[in-house]
């Protein structure tokens, strides 16, 4: 066997690149100055209050507080929470490139999120992840596995194994789990969450 | 007659009327370990965790007592800091968020009572970011338990100081491995730490000793204190002391968590009895015992497993699937692990090969990118199998899977590198005819296709 069996080896001569997707919601905002809503700072403040040891130890949590306020993390929000806790804006940028939850582009505003692995998968989770793409008109997935709906109301994505696997298939709508989620109840679920 | 349960840990979740405020908790003897804790010297209570042999319940099952042990309290100059392990990611396991969601002040007494064993005034809670509203439970059980006085200055009048934080992951199942939850709480990605030092309790957080423990571990300490050392020493086997959370899930009839002690029942008892058997009365095909990374058993092997009688010589018993104890070294011998205790049961309309091919994707997303063996490794087996589930496999696949997942293991810095590859190994080994079939391009054995409602594994192009 050689190894173009495995690995196929592609022209670059007739190498198409995808052009950037444009993500409904992002755009003109990027590297503005925030505008930070009343309390935020404060918030931040407490939380590296938890850490007096080393201000480098908040900035997961500075990175959730950003996300859940604005809905993706922002280049002006990785500067910004780079200045707070005194470092350089490579140091939050490596921690959201490498951790899953953080979104560099805005998602739905109902996220729905799949349970992927095996009980789940057993259980029928990819049809029905399928079949919310389909309810939500979304397309197909991005490179991080993230399908949107045209109008950005909804966003259906896999996530790995959410510890729920007794009463597989487990979904997250937003934050909240929902478990033995059958077609029916995924039709109630979407009703309640539109 | 079914074993019966032995609810420590769960005595009061899912009881009728039990609620997770602080009051309910105290009406039901809540905080009462940890006055009778604060009347003991801290080296009494790790004497008597060590006499419990109580094992850690995350995963790699290493005494408590003896992690405890690293310190010594008479040449440690540092602060020593206590992290709960509440990353429960491994794919199998839902029983570290029974208790957190439904009995948070148990691991919070049993953390404090842990913190002031080690002497320890400072401590975090490692929970995993989709547990969103886990966190928000566990904040305000601090809150009340401020309120109460059981945490921050002078706990219960006594002389002793602690503070416990949350701090929430962001969904990488890599923060489970303690020290690259280490490094995640030190605010960088979380890469595991070159070994030695083996133990954080020689160095970890902020270059401290740090003990990192698993909730169900925590929680047990607060028994260990009711108990008694060895009074709890004497539930469960010898060397396989206490109860144990279990988590059923996959084909079975009733899934779900169960607590017994340890090796009380055996695998078959636990799929048959307490689970109702295999979904839709169909036959056993495999048994993950311990959560994803564990090897598979196959229905039908038989394990030469060696026992200890009374008299202290040595047996060797070859028994069968359904007759493994659940116990740690019951199931070492039987060459898997008892692992986190997520039991994921496969019934015979399995395709064993998209089942791996599943597994594999797992791992090739979670792997963190720092030792090649397993950054490459992971995501070729994952290509492999993949291809192999969709019937385009090549001729060799079968060898050229076994073989990246012989080079993966004990070649990487931490133990996901063993995580990602038994898996493989064993599904391939065992099941070799499976893969071999489908590496000749023939069709799976099963009735399912792709895409289909039984797919366990991503189609070609996505992902």
């Amino acid at each position: 066997m050689s190894a173009t069996n495995i690995n196929r080896v592609v022209n670059p001569a007739t190498q198409t690149i995808p052009p950037e997707k444009v993500y409904p919601g992002a755009g003109d905002s990027h590297h503005a100055p925030p505008t930070l809503p009343k309390g935020f700072e404060t918030q931040a403040d407490e939380l590296i209050t938890h850490y007096p040891v080393s201000k480098r130890s908040a900035s997961l949590p500075l990175l959730h507080l950003w996300q859940e306020t604005f809905g993706y993390i922002s280049p002006a929000g990785i500067d910004w929470i780079a200045a707070k806790l005194g470092l350089q804006p490579i140091n939050i940028l490596e921690l959201v490139t490498f951790y899953p939850m953080f979104r560099q582009h805005p998602a739905g505003k109902i996220q729905i999120k799949v349970c992927r692995t095996l009980s789940c998968a057993m259980a029928g989770s990819y049809e029905l992840c399928d079949y919310f793409r389909k309810k939500c008109k979304a397309g197909e997935p991005d490179g991080h596995g993230l399908a949107i709906s045209p109008d950005g109301k909804y966003s259906v994505e896999f996530v790995e194994c959410i510890a729920s696997c007794g009463t597989a298939p487990v979904i997250m709508i937003n934050d909240d789990f929902h478990e033995n989620v059958s077609k029916s109840r995924a039709d109630e679920l979407f009703l309640k969450y539109s | 007659m079914p074993v019966a349960e032995r609810r420590i840990i769960f005595a009061n979740i899912d009881q009728p009327g039990y609620t997770i405020d602080i009051d309910c908790y105290l009406r039901h003897g809540g905080y009462k370990e940890l006055r009778k804790a604060l009347t003991m010297r801290g080296p009494d209570i790790v004497h008597e965790v060590k006499l419990s042999g109580l094992r850690g319940r995350g995963g790699a099952g290493f005494s408590c007592g003896t992690k405890w042990g690293f310190i010594d309290p008479t040449k440690n100059t540092k602060p020593v800091y206590l992290i709960c392990n509440a990353d429960e990611s491994e794919p199998g396991t839902f029983k570290d968020k029974q208790i957190i969601y439904k009995d948070p002040h148990q691991l919070l007494e049993g953390m404090i009572i842990a913190s002031y064993a080690n002497n320890v005034h400072l401590a975090y809670i490692y929970i995993r970011g989709e547990f969103t509203l886990g966190a928000k439970i566990l904040e305000k059980a601090i809150q009340e338990a401020k309120a109460k006085n059981f945490l921050g200055k002078s706990i219960c009048g006594t002389n002793y100081d602690l503070e416990i934080y949350i701090h929430r992951g962001a969904g990488a199942y890599i923060c489970g491995e303690e020290t690259g939850l280490i490094e995640s709480l030190e605010g960088k990605r979380a890469y595991p730490r070159i070994k030695p030092p083996y133990f954080p309790a020689v160095l970890g957080l902020y270059m401290c000793p740090t003990i990192v423990n698993n909730v169900e571990t925590l929680c047990n300490i607060k028994h260990i204190v009711a108990m008694g050392g060895a009074a709890y020493a004497k539930m469960g086997r010898p060397n396989n002391t206490g109860t144990r959370l279990l988590c059923v899930s996959g084909d079975v009839e009733k899934p779900g968590y169960f607590e017994f002690e340890v090796g009380a029942l055996t695998l078959g008892e636990l799929i048959n009895d307490i689970c109702g058997g295999v979904k839709g009365g169909r036959k056993l095909k495999a048994v993950i015992p311990g959560g994803s990374s564990a090897k598979v058993l196959k229905a039908g092997e038989r394990y030469k497993i060696k026992t200890k009688k009374p008299d202290g010589s040595m047996e060797e018993k070859e028994i069968g699937l359904e007759d493994i104890p659940l116990d740690f070294d019951t199931m070492a011998a039987a060459g898997s692990m008892a692992g986190s205790g997520g039991v994921i049961v496969m019934d015979e309309s399995r395709d064993m090969v998209e089942c791996l091919a599943n597994i594999a994707t797992f791992y090739a997303h979670e792997s963190c990118g720092q030792c090649t063996p397993c950054r490459e490794g992971s995501l070729w087996m994952k290509k492999i199998s993949d291809r192999l589930a969709h019937g385009r496999g090549h001729a060799g696949d079968v060898k050229l899977l076994e073989n990246v997942a012989d080079n993966i293991a004990g070649r990487t810095i931490c133990a996901f590198g063993e995580a990602c590859a038994w898996p493989v190994q064993s599904f391939v080994i065992k099941f070799r005819d499976e893969f071999e079939t489908r590496a000749l391009g023939q069709n799976s054995p099963s009735p399912s296709k792709p895409n289909s409602q039984n797919a366990t594994c991503p189609p070609a192009t996505s992902r």
